[in-house]
């Protein structure tokens, strides 16, 4: 029995991966060590992060996977669920236990779970790219707050660096208390130096301009106007828009006053 | 900005929505002029309307006023309602702060015809154009083609739009010259082929020259009306496989008549048939994806779309004799024509087993349904069904028995327009 504890990087949890070689001791649990709970029995082993160690892993991995399904053990991490540390321990070592390309054998249980976690979260990242409001701010800024099931947010940076090149704009995870900021050169990720509380992240009906609540308003106007009454179907509504989305629309907000 | 705004686009947008196409996929515009916006690849619906469509698209015409009278259309020049229009600026000032605040993909503009198709015509180019030049806009622009508007008009369109469309709407001839007099099918089918030749031209010029200017790249699409004339499933499907053979159309969207019109050249229906739109989008999906024919899916005999069942199992059980398939072994192309096995379970099946000999837990696993497919695979040679049921015991069996509510029905007109794209 070995518990493997890290920081909670990804970095940190492939260099779980290769002590667990070295010592040829498979864990029976990995868990970051904020949350850890040494179990009664067993050993606890305390991994410290090596970026060395973790290149040896990822390097490996390059050739034994495809990108697509790196990106997919990526995915798997940033889907944060319980477990997830010793699903993403299965897959490296299958995959590293054959010569074979593993990626298709549906039949292994951690590839399933690999890909199903993958595609929660790549769901949740599409959701995140279509659903984020963005509102334009007193000094310019294009500025949006998310609060995504999955930590998304490194993973939608690249899609709205592309497509918003020439505004600044600036996407905070409320829940995580991380933002990503875009200053007409590059992306950063950013934390607010407030101490934490609540409503921190949302933006102050002060520093919301006029403009900023017509669009909102014509937009709301055209939503209404492009349903069509006869066909009105609201499961088919829900079932795309759950309703926990709905706090990101400004669609869904009460009617605005011009 | 001021009421008049909010009152245009409630027109415009009311006017327009009736064209059901909300697609912005297959554009391949990236952002490389550190402009607005890129439209590469998989579009993405940003908000959902009530009646559960995609909104993609800021939808709206420039103008509802028209000199035509076409019988299904609420901007019909006889029908008594607001008219409106907007200014060229107007348009690109709404287009380009909707798309900033991420609530739009791009613009789907059309027209009612003023003054003559040209005039109309000539004024979407520009808007486009300006868009393009003057805001750098790298976003989704889908341009409806006037009909009537002439060769060098479409063309200039083109080089602006990611899409141009040229809508058919009434799926024969003669329901054209009955419900929209001023039309006619040849000076529908040609601006659609001179746009295809286009499309070609430019590939072949793009091939030669990596800098030659992309024309719609993202295609041309129609829109057919369902049942605002007599049509059956089969005319409006023959047509269809037609324009996909023919005219290389990337889409051809269905829409169900919804009765906004008392004109007394049209049926009297009260609900639009969003049952048989649904099926009719099914069986469109066949032909795209599945690599069915139009005459398997129907023929003389069979003219109509069944509508308690999907056109894929309404075919299983017209050609039982093809089936049982055996998982294992059978090929792709099979095991796609499975009812209930869908291009995802098709593949994961095709690639899972190559490791091992699937079973039915594997099935389970991968999130196959079984629910209609056990009637028709083996697995192992091991089938879920002991007896050997006919064609109507099964069809009962899934629509009423095994604790199967009549879902299926809603279920599936649900999943099809997520894929609409
Ligand atoms: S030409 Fe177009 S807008 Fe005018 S009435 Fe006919 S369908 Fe409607």
């Amino acid at each position: 029995m070995h518990l493997y504890t890290y920081e909670g990087t990804f970095e940190g949890l492939l260099t779980v991966v290769f002590e667990a070689y070295e010592r040829k001791a498979w864990p029976t649990a990995i868990e970051q060590e904020q949350v850890a709970q040494p179990g009664i029995f067993g050993t606890t082993i305390a991994v410290v992060t090596d970026e060395e160690k973790a290149q040896r892993v990822w390097k490996g991995l390059q050739h034994r996977l495809s990108a697509t399904a790196r990106k997919q053990l990526y995915y798997t991490y940033l889907w944060e669920q319980p477990g997830f540390e010793l699903i993403i321990f299965n897959y490296i070592k299958l995959a590293f236990g054959t010569s074979e390309n593993i990626e298709g054998n549906f039949t292994a249980p951690c590839v399933l779970q690999v890909q199903q976690a993958a595609k929660q979260l790549h769901r949740e990242k599409h959701r995140m790219e279509a659903f984020v409001r963005f509102q334009k701010t007193t000094n310019e800024l294009y500025y949006a707050h998310i609060e995504p099931d999955f930590n998304v947010l490194p993973v939608i940076i690249e899609h709205f660096t592309k497509r918003y090149a020439d505004q600044r704009w600036a996407i905070y995870d409320t829940r995580r208390r991380y933002g990503a900021y875009y200053d007409l050169h590059s992306t950063t990720f950013v934390t607010l130096d407030a101490a934490p509380c609540k409503g921190m992240g949302v933006l102050p009906e002060s520093a919301i301009t006029q403009q900023e609540k017509t669009y909102q308003q014509l937009w709301q106007v055209y939503f209404d106007h492009v349903n069509i009454v006869e066909r009105k179907n609201p499961k088919l509504h829900l079932r795309h828009v759950p309703k926990r989305y709905w706090k990101y629309l400004s669609e869904k907000q009460p009617r605005l006053q011009a | 900005m001021d009421d008049r705004i909010t009152e245009k686009l409630k027109i415009l947008a009311d006017a327009a929505k009736y064209d059901v196409s909300c697609s912005s996929s297959g554009g391949k515009r990236k952002n490389e002029n550190k402009g607005l916006g890129n439209a590469e690849g998989m579009g993405i619906c940003h908000s959902y309307t009530e009646d559960g469509r995609c909104v993609s698209l800021l939808k709206i015409l420039l103008t509802n006023h028209c000199i035509f009278d076409c019988a299904y259309c609420v901007t019909r020049k006889s029908n008594d309602i607001k008219r409106a229009a907007f200014t060229m600026q107007e348009v690109v000032d709404l287009t380009i702060n909707f798309y900033r605040r991420n609530y739009i993909e791009g613009l789907f503009l059309s027209s009612g015809i003023f003054s003559n198709a040209d005039y109309t015509m000539e004024r979407l180019v520009r808007i486009a154009k300006k868009l393009r030049q003057e805001e750098k806009f790298n976003g989704y622009i889908h341009l409806k083609t006037i009909p009537g508007a002439s060769e060098e008009l479409i063309k200039e369109a083109g080089l602006y739009a990611d899409r141009l469309s040229v809508n058919i709407e009434l799926p024969s001839e003669k329901s054209l010259i009955a419900l929209a007099p001023e039309k006619n099918y040849s000076e529908i089918l040609l601006p659609m082929n001179n746009i295809k030749q286009q499309l070609v031209q430019a590939k072949e010029e793009k091939k030669l020259f990596k800098s030659a200017p992309a024309f719609a790249p993202a295609g041309q699409s129609t829109q057919l009306i369902v049942g605002a004339s007599a049509e059956n499933d089969q005319q409006i499907l023959q047509l269809s496989s037609q324009l996909y053979k023919d005219y290389s159309l990337k889409r051809v969207y269905y829409s169900g008549y919804v009765p906004v019109s008392s004109d007394s050249r049209l049926p009297i229906i009260t609900e639009p048939p969003i049952i048989r739109e649904n099926r009719i989008y099914q069986a469109d999906w066949l032909m795209r994806f599945y690599g069915f024919d139009v005459k398997e899916i129907l023929d003389d005999s069979n003219p109509h779309l069944d509508l308690d069942i999907d056109p894929k199992l309404s075919w299983a059980l017209r050609n039982r004799h093809v089936f049982p398939v055996e998982l294992n072994t059978a090929d792709y192309e099979m095991v796609l024509r499975v009812p209930g096995i869908g291009v995802k379970s098709a593949k994961k099946i095709v690639s899972a087993r190559r490791f091992a000999s699937l079973n039915y837990e594997h099935l389970r696993q991968m999130g196959v349904v079984l629910k209609r497919a056990k009637y028709f695979i083996t697995c192992q040679q091991k089938s879920l069904q002991p007896y050997d049921f006919d064609s109507q015991r099964i069809r009962n069996k899934i629509l009423f028995g095994d604790g199967a509510v009549r879902s299926p029905l809603l279920t599936q007109q649900l999943d099809l327009f997520r894929q609409v794209g």
